[in-house]
C-alpha cells in the first residue's frame, strides 16, 4: 500500500500530459498545467507521510509526538505560490490572445509565431 | 563580505518593489527609473566581482539567520560561493547592466514594469547561481522563469510575442514540475534537501533505480531551459519575439544557467552515487553533439537576424554540453571560459541586431541587404563580435574551445567543435557582410519570411538619425571585454586558477566538508585550501585550430553570399534550401507538439540511463 500515492501521482502526471499534448483550446492547456503540477503535490505530500502520524504542531503537545514531514508541506506551500504567479500569468496571456486574435486554439495560434 | 552574500539578491529585490511602489512618481521621470535600476544592476555586479575576488582565494559558505548545520544535518538554508558560481552571475549582472544602459533610449515607451521584471530576474539568476540546496535552486530557477516569461510578452499588444511567450512558459513550467517531483523523490529517499547532505546520504550506496530517476527529473527542468534537443524548442520562439534588451540576457545566460544548472547538481549530489564517468560522460557527449550540430544547421538556413542569433545560441549550449560533460578539470574549465567568452559577444551581437531594429526597422537579413552600410561603427563591432563568436585568437571563446579540445576527449570531438563553429560563425559573418557591408548577391526575397521578420516594427522608437551613444557603447564595451578576458585567461596564472577553480567543482567530497564541515576524507584537501595549479596552456594546435575554423567560417560565410556564382550550388535553389522545410516542420510553433518532443526525448533519456546503471551495477 507504501507505493499507492506514488501512483496516483504518476497517474496525475500521465493524464496532464496526456491532455497538454491533445489540447485544443489554451484554456484546457492552462488547466492541464495545473493538473500536471497536482501531482507534485501528491508527491510531496505522500514523501512525508508518516503512519498515525499528526499534524506537525508542537506547541501545545505534551511531549514528542509522532508528527508528519513538515518540509514537505512548506514544499508544497511554495509550490501553490509558483502554481498561483504561473497561472495568473499564462491565464492572462490567454486573454490577450483571445483579444488580439479571436482564437484560443494553439494550432491556430502557431501561424502567428514571431 | 559575509554581508555581501543577502545583498545581491536583496537589492535587486528591493529595488524592483521600490520602483513598482514609486510607480506614478516616476512615470515622468523616465531617466530617474532607468538611473535607479542601472545603479541597483551595476552595484549586484560590483558586489558579485568581490564575491567572485575572495572565492578565488577560499571558497565559501553562507548560512542565512545563522541556521548551520549540526552533526551533518542541514536545516539552514546556504549560499555557497565558489569561483564559477559567483563568475557566472557575475556575467549575468554585467550582461544586465548592458541591457539596461541599453534599453534606456531603445523603448519609445516603456514603464517600472519592466525595470521591476529585468531585476527580479537578476535576483533569480543569482540566487539561483549561489543556491546551495535543491528546492532554493528550484525556487531561484521559477522566480527567474517567471520574470521571464512576462519580460517576453512584455508588448502583449503585438501578435507574436503572445504566442512566444505561451510555449515558452508552459515548457519550461512542464521542465519545472519534473524537477521539482525529482526533488521529492531524492528528499524521500535521502530525508535532505541540501546538496552536500544528500551526496553524504547517496554515498557508499548502488545508485538503485529511484536515484537515477530523481536524477534524470530533476534535470529535466534544466535540459529545457538549457535548450538541449529535443528539449529546445520554445528557445527560438521566444528569442525572435522578446525585446532586444531581454533576448541579451536569455542568449548570454539563461541558457547557461540551465548548463550550470546540470553540471552543479551532477558533481556535487548524485555524481559519486551515479558513478560510470565514462556511460554518463557520453551520454552528456551525445546530447552535446545532437544539439550543437541541430542548431548549427537551423542557424545557417534562418534570415531572422533574431531567430538566427537564437539558433546559433543553442549549438554553443551544445558545445558547453559536450565541454563540461568530457567530465574533466581541464573541459568543465574550458566551458566555463567558453560560457563567459560566448555570453559577451552573444550579448554585443544581439545589441547590435537592436540597433539595426531601431535605425532600419527590421531585422530581416534578406530585406536588410547593403541598407546596413548606413551604421558603419555598428557593423564594425558585430563583425568584430562575430569574429569573436568563431573563435579568433585571442577571444575568450578561442581559449575556452581550446582547452577542451585539449582535454583528450574522443577525436570525433574536434571535428564536431571545428565544424559546428564554423557553420554557426559563418552564418553570422554572412549577415556581417551581407547587410553592413553589401557583399554577395542580394537575396531573393521570401514572402513568408519578410512577413515574420516585419513583425517586429514597434518594439523601438523610429526616426532618429543618428545611434544614441548609450546604444552602441554596451556591445562595445562587451566585445571589448571578450578580447580582454581572453587576453587575461592567456596568462599562467589566470589559466591555472581556472583549472583550480573546476578542480574544486568537480571534487563533491571537499564540496561535502565546506558545506558539512567535518574532516576531509583523506586524499582530499581541507576545506578552502586551493589545489594545486596544474596548467592550462595554450598549445600550438589549438590556434592552428582556431585559425582553420574562422577561415572555415569566413569561407562558409563567402560561399552563402556567393553561391549564385559557385560552380556546384549554382543550379540549385540556394544552399540548404531543403532545409527550411525541415525546420518548418519541427518548429511548427504549437505548444502541443513541444511537450511530445519533451515527454519523448525523457522516455528515451531515462531508457538510456537505465541500460547504463543496470550494465554496470
Amino acid at each position: 500500500m507504501a507505493c499507492f500515492p506514488f501512483a496516483v501521482a504518476a497517474w496525475i502526471l500521465a493524464c496532464g500530459l496526456y491532455g497538454l499534448v491533445t489540447s485544443r483550446d489554451l484554456i484546457r492547456t492552462i488547466i492541464c498545467l495545473i493538473v500536471v503540477q497536482s501531482s507534485t503535490y501528491v508527491m510531496l505530500v505522500a514523501v512525508g507521510y508518516v503512519t498515525g502520524g499528526i499534524a506537525p504542531y508542537f506547541s501545545d503537545v505534551a511531549g514528542h509526538p509522532k508528527t508528519v514531514d513538515p518540509v514537505v508541506q512548506a514544499l508544497a506551500l511554495t509550490d501553490v505560490v509558483v502554481e498561483a504567479a504561473v497561472t495568473a500569468l499564462l491565464a492572462s496571456f490567454a486573454i490577450q490572445a483571445h483579444k488580439r486574435f479571436g482564437t484560443l486554439d494553439p494550432h491556430d495560434l502557431a501561424e502567428f509565431k514571431g | 563580505m559575509p554581508a555581501l552574500f543577502p545583498l545581491v539578491v536583496v537589492v535587486p529585490l528591493l529595488t524592483a518593489a521600490a520602483l513598482l511602489a514609486a510607480r506614478p512618481l516616476l512615470a515622468r521621470r523616465r531617466a530617474l527609473l532607468d538611473l535607479v535600476a542601472v545603479a541597483a544592476a551595476a552595484s549586484v555586479a560590483v558586489m558579485l566581482g568581490f564575491l567572485l575576488a575572495a572565492a578565488i582565494r577560499h571558497d565559501s559558505v553562507y548560512w542565512f539567520a545563522g541556521f548551520r548545520p549540526a552533526g551533518g544535518v542541514a536545516l539552514g538554508i546556504d549560499f555557497v560561493a565558489d569561483p564559477f558560481a559567483c563568475g557566472l552571475a557575475l556575467v549575468g549582472a554585467v550582461l544586465m547592466t548592458a541591457a539596461m544602459v541599453f534599453s534606456w533610449r531603445y523603448f519609445e515607451r516603456v514603464g517600472s514594469y519592466f525595470h521591476a521584471l529585468m531585476l527580479v530576474f537578476l535576483a533569480g539568476l543569482t540566487g539561483f547561481c549561489l543556491a546551495g540546496d535543491v528546492f532554493d535552486l528550484f525556487v531561484w530557477f521559477e522566480l527567474m522563469g517567471v520574470a521571464a516569461y512576462a519580460l517576453t510578452a512584455y508588448r502583449p499588444e503585438e501578435r507574436g510575442p503572445i504566442q512566444g511567450a505561451l510555449t515558452f512558459a508552459i515548457t519550461n513550467s512542464v521542465g519545472a514540475y519534473f524537477t521539482l517531483t525529482g526533488i521529492a523523490l531524492i528528499y524521500g529517499r535521502t530525508g535532505a534537501l541540501n546538496m552536500a547532505q544528500i551526496a553524504r546520504s547517496l554515498d557508499g550506496r548502488p545508485p538503485g533505480g529511484l536515484v537515477v530517476v530523481a536524477f534524470l527529473f530533476i534535470i529535466t527542468g534544466l535540459l529545457v531551459k538549457a535548450a538541449v534537443v529535443p528539449f529546445h524548442f520554445w528557445l527560438a520562439d521566444a528569442h525572435a519575439v522578446a525585446p532586444t534588451p531581454v533576448c541579451v540576457l536569455f542568449s548570454g545566460v539563461m541558457v547557461e544557467l540551465g548548463l550550470y544548472g546540470i553540471a552543479r547538481v551532477y558533481w556535487s549530489v548524485f555524481g559519486a552515487a551515479i558513478g560510470q564517468r565514462g556511460a554518463i560522460s557520453d551520454v552528456f557527449l551525445f546530447l552535446g553533439a545532437l544539439t550543437a550540430i541541430t542548431g548549427a544547421l537551423f542557424c545557417l538556413r534562418e534570415r531572422h537576424l533574431k531567430r538566427l542569433l537564437a539558433f546559433s545560441t543553442i549549438s554553443h549550449a551544445g558545445m558547453f554540453l559536450a565541454g563540461f560533460g568530457l567530465l574533466t578539470p581541464l573541459g568543465l574549465a574550458g566551458a566555463a571560459l567558453y560560457v563567459a567568452g560566448h555570453a559577451m559577444v552573444k550579448a554585443a551581437l544581439f545589441l547590435c541586431a537592436g540597433i539595426t531594429l531601431h535605425r532600419l526597422h527590421s531585422v530581416n537579413e534578406t530585406w536588410l541587404h547593403g541598407r546596413g552600410r548606413r551604421l558603419p561603427v555598428t557593423g564594425a563591432v558585430f563583425t568584430l563580435a562575430a569574429l569573436g563568436l568563431a573563435g579568433l585568437p585571442p577571444f575568450a571563446t578561442f581559449l575556452g574551445k581550446g582547452w577542451i579540445e585539449d582535454s583528450a576527449g574522443p577525436g570525433w570531438l574536434d571535428v564536431m567543435f571545428t565544424l559546428c563553429s564554423m557553420l554557426a560563425a559563418g552564418a553570422v559573418l554572412r549577415v556581417a557582410g551581407g547587410v553592413f557591408y553589401g557583399l554577395g548577391d542580394p537575396p531573393a526575397e521570401d514572402p513568408q519570411m519578410a512577413a515574420e521578420a516585419n513583425e517586429e516594427e514597434g518594439e523601438t522608437e523610429s526616426g532618429r538619425r543618428r545611434t544614441p551613444l548609450t546604444m552602441i557603447v554596451p556591445p562595445a564595451v562587451l566585445v571589448a571585454g571578450g578580447l580582454a578576458l581572453g587576453c587575461l585567461a592567456l596568462v599562467p596564472r589566470v589559466g591555472a586558477a581556472f583549472e583550480a577553480a573546476a578542480l574544486r567543482f568537480e571534487d563533491q567530497a571537499a564540496y561535502g566538508a565546506l558545506v558539512l564541515g567535518g574532516p576531509a576524507p583523506p586524499g582530499h584537501p581541507a576545506p578552502g585550501v586551493p589545489y594545486p595549479p596544474a596548467a592550462a596552456d595554450v598549445t600550438l594546435t589549438s590556434v592552428v585550430i582556431a585559425l582553420i575554423t574562422v577561415a572555415g567560417a569566413l569561407a562558409v560565410a563567402g560561399a552563402a553570399l556567393y553561391w549564385r556564382r559557385l560552380p556546384l550550388l549554382r543550379r540549385g535553389r540556394g544552399p540548404g534550401a531543403g532545409l527550411t522545410v525541415v525546420i518548418r516542420r519541427f518548429q511548427s510553433g504549437v505548444v502541443n507538439d513541444y511537450i511530445t518532443w519533451l515527454v519523448l526525448g525523457l522516455a528515451a533519456l531515462g531508457g538510456v540511463l537505465t541500460v547504463i546503471i543496470s550494465r554496470h551495477p
